[in-house]
């Protein structure tokens, strides 16, 4: 009997596998490389518009203009960064614009209360992670959805803000002090500190447990919990660190622009964001993206920002154009996601 | 083949189940030896998915004892049986599309650079690789997107990544279910390569003429009771068939 069942095994072995349908292995390859290379084709996309604008005006490439750029870039980038983690393990934060307008009045308040201004901008990061803290509990504990729940929050913390701004700006603290140029006053300072906050998260997402498990509570959250991932410790950092960039984008732009605004950032700069990651290449519905891809998609939302105001385009029209390009953007971006899924069959 | 004298895995002795009126598991007793396939069969609502899930610690029997090795244990969770050697592999695979085959055989239990929280991919990928050869697993690449792997190569790495740690016992739901002949064979040959290497296999399956092929030793649960406990043999198929056969006129009466 045994014998039996030995021989059979050693026959079905020799049996070669099965190769998949040659036609379905070509499509789904030439779609592999193609999704594969997302970040490349949204690289090459803002090169074009660099030429372009470039050809259509010699001052494009200016340093003033690029540091302009730079600077539109840079807030929404870091911004994305967490929106990016979010987006991967199945959430999104519509909170996180508010929290930018909050958290500089926090550092402001605490500037008043005597508090030294580095104490003062960490205690506005704290406030930020709280937040976070707050979205992650409400979302994870509390089953609201996150596109509700953040809502929620988002308008909770404008009223707060203007509650205790009075909805008047206030000056930010500590212009002119070199703390302030690194905070986000000189010209690169932000995109810098975009850049290198870009580069841990990166690493973070491709690199660490946290990264992985990111992924893996987006892609199949049954089948990570059964494994033991922890989902919720997974949702709630990531709602964390999302609100922790929205109120140091928050901050820096305070230092930047010298004063700071009960009505900053809120849903513009979030939906930004958002469109940026996915235009870069993050999937809406959870599993994959990349924070360089996020970048990208910011900066070319920078680009053709810019752009257009140099081409002289009607400021009034601009919306429609932008809007347009975002809404094909992440329609493109569900349908390269469905036919991802169809190729995987 | 020489024959050694059997050594005791399991043992489960008057295990009983009830869901408020309903009785789940009546009596249950079943025994499981190191090395042994052990086919689990039985119509929808017999009790399978009850019993299966007592053995890996997510529900708790209302009566009944279970020993591992000899010694009586209480398997009061999934962690904790999973602690003691007992794996399972529930239909939905838990794999997750978008990751790699070697990050999908880690998650969880990931390889660092010592101290250093940074994954340690390098050692995943030839740990991996490693164990998928002693398995005889053929893939494609260590690094392939579990979404583009077959079926058949899906029920592999995750039978893969439930027996390599350390498992002693393991709990298969249906692993051939929705698969074609061929890939069906190649895990048939991937659960005989277990029980070489001394893993115990408890299978659940619908399909009788498959469980029968890899199987030592068949039990069929009606109605919360084991009906049936023997060996294969050439009559099994019969003698299943009539049983069950039984059972079905019993019902439509």
């Amino acid at each position: 009997m045994a014998e039996e069942v030995l021989s059979k095994a050693t026959d079905s072995q020799d049996s070669p596998e099965v190769p998949p349908a040659k036609s379905q292995a070509l499509w789904s390859r030439i779609l592999g490389i193609f999704l594969k290379q997302r970040e490349a084709t949204i690289f090459i996309i803002a090169v074009a518009l660099v030429i372009y604008f470039q050809a259509s005006n010699s001052t494009f490439l200016s340093k003033q203009n690029i540091g302009l750029i730079s600077q539109y870039t840079a807030a929404t980038a870091i911004i994305a960064f967490g929106e990016v983690m979010l987006l991967i393990c199945g959430e999104i934060d519509l909170s996180v614009g508010f929290v930018y307008a909050l958290a500089p009045f926090v550092m402001y308040f605490a500037v008043q209360d005597g508090f030294p201004l580095p104490l003062a901008v960490i205690i506005g990061l704290v406030v930020s992670l709280l937040v976070g803290l707050f979205n992650g509990f409400v979302v994870v504990y509390l089953h609201v959805p996150s596109l509700i729940a953040t809502l929620g929050t988002g308008l909770l913390l404008n009223g707060i803000t203007l509650t205790i701004s009075n909805a008047f700006q206030v000056l930010t603290p500590g212009t002119g002090t070199r703390f302030a140029g690194i905070m986000g006053n000189d010209t690169f300072s932000e995109i810098l500190w975009a850049i290198g906050i870009g580069v841990v998260m990166q690493i973070i997402l491709s690199r660490t447990r946290w990264g992985l498990h990111t992924f893996a509570v987006g892609g199949n959250p049954l089948g990570a919990s059964e494994v033991g991932v922890n989902i919720r410790l997974i949702k709630i950092r990531n709602f964390m660190i999302t609100s922790l960039f929205g109120g140091f984008a928050g901050i820096l732009e305070a230092f930047r622009i010298t004063s700071t605004q009960p009505d900053a950032g809120g849903t513009v700069i979030m939906f930004n964001a958002v469109a940026g990651a996915v235009i870069g290449g993050t999937a809406l519905q959870g599993g994959s993206g990349t924070i360089i891809g996020a970048f990208l998609g910011v900066v070319v939302l920078g680009l053709l920002n810019d752009g257009f105001t140099f081409l002289g385009v009607n400021a009034l029209t601009f919306d429609i154009v932008i809007g347009a390009a975002i809404l094909i953007a992440m329609v493109l971006n569900v349908r390269l996601q469905r036919l991802r899924e169809a190729g995987k069959q | 083949m020489s024959e050694q004298a059997p050594e005791e895995v399991l043992r489960i002795e008057g295990i009983a189940k009830r869901y408020g009126a309903v009785t789940a598991l009546r009596h249950v007793s079943l025994r499981l030896q190191r090395g042994e396939v052990l086919g689990l069969i039985g119509d929808n609502g017999a009790g399978k998915s009850t019993l299966i899930k007592i053995i890996t610690g997510f529900i708790q029997p209302d009566d009944g004892k279970i020993f591992l090795h000899g010694n009586e244990v209480k398997l009061r969770s999934v962690p904790y049986a999973r602690s003691l050697g007992i794996e399972t592999v529930y239909q939905d695979l838990a794999l997750v599309n978008e990751l790699s085959v070697y990050h999908n055989m880690f998650l969880k239990r990931e390889r660092l650079f010592g101290y250093v929280p940074l994954l340690n991919n390098a050692a995943m990928r030839r740990e991996a690789r490693e164990h998928l050869a002693q398995l005889g697993i053929n893939l494609p690449s260590v690094d392939t997107e579990v979404a583009k792997l077959s079926g058949g190569q899906r029920q592999a790495v995750a039978i893969a990544r439930a027996v390599s740690s350390n498992a002693k016992i393991l709990l298969l739901d249906e692993p051939l279910a929705a698969m074609g002949a061929r890939e069906g064979a190649q895990i048939l040959d991937l659960i005989r390569s277990l029980k070489r290497k001394g893993v115990s296999v408890i299978m659940i399956g619908h399909n009788y003429v498959q469980v029968l092929e890899v199987c030592d030793r068949i039990n069929l649960l009606q109605r919360g009771e084991i009906t049936y406990d023997k060996p294969v043999t050439q009559n099994s198929l019969e003698e299943i068939n009539e049983i069950v056969m039984r059972e079905y006129r019993t019902a439509a009466q």
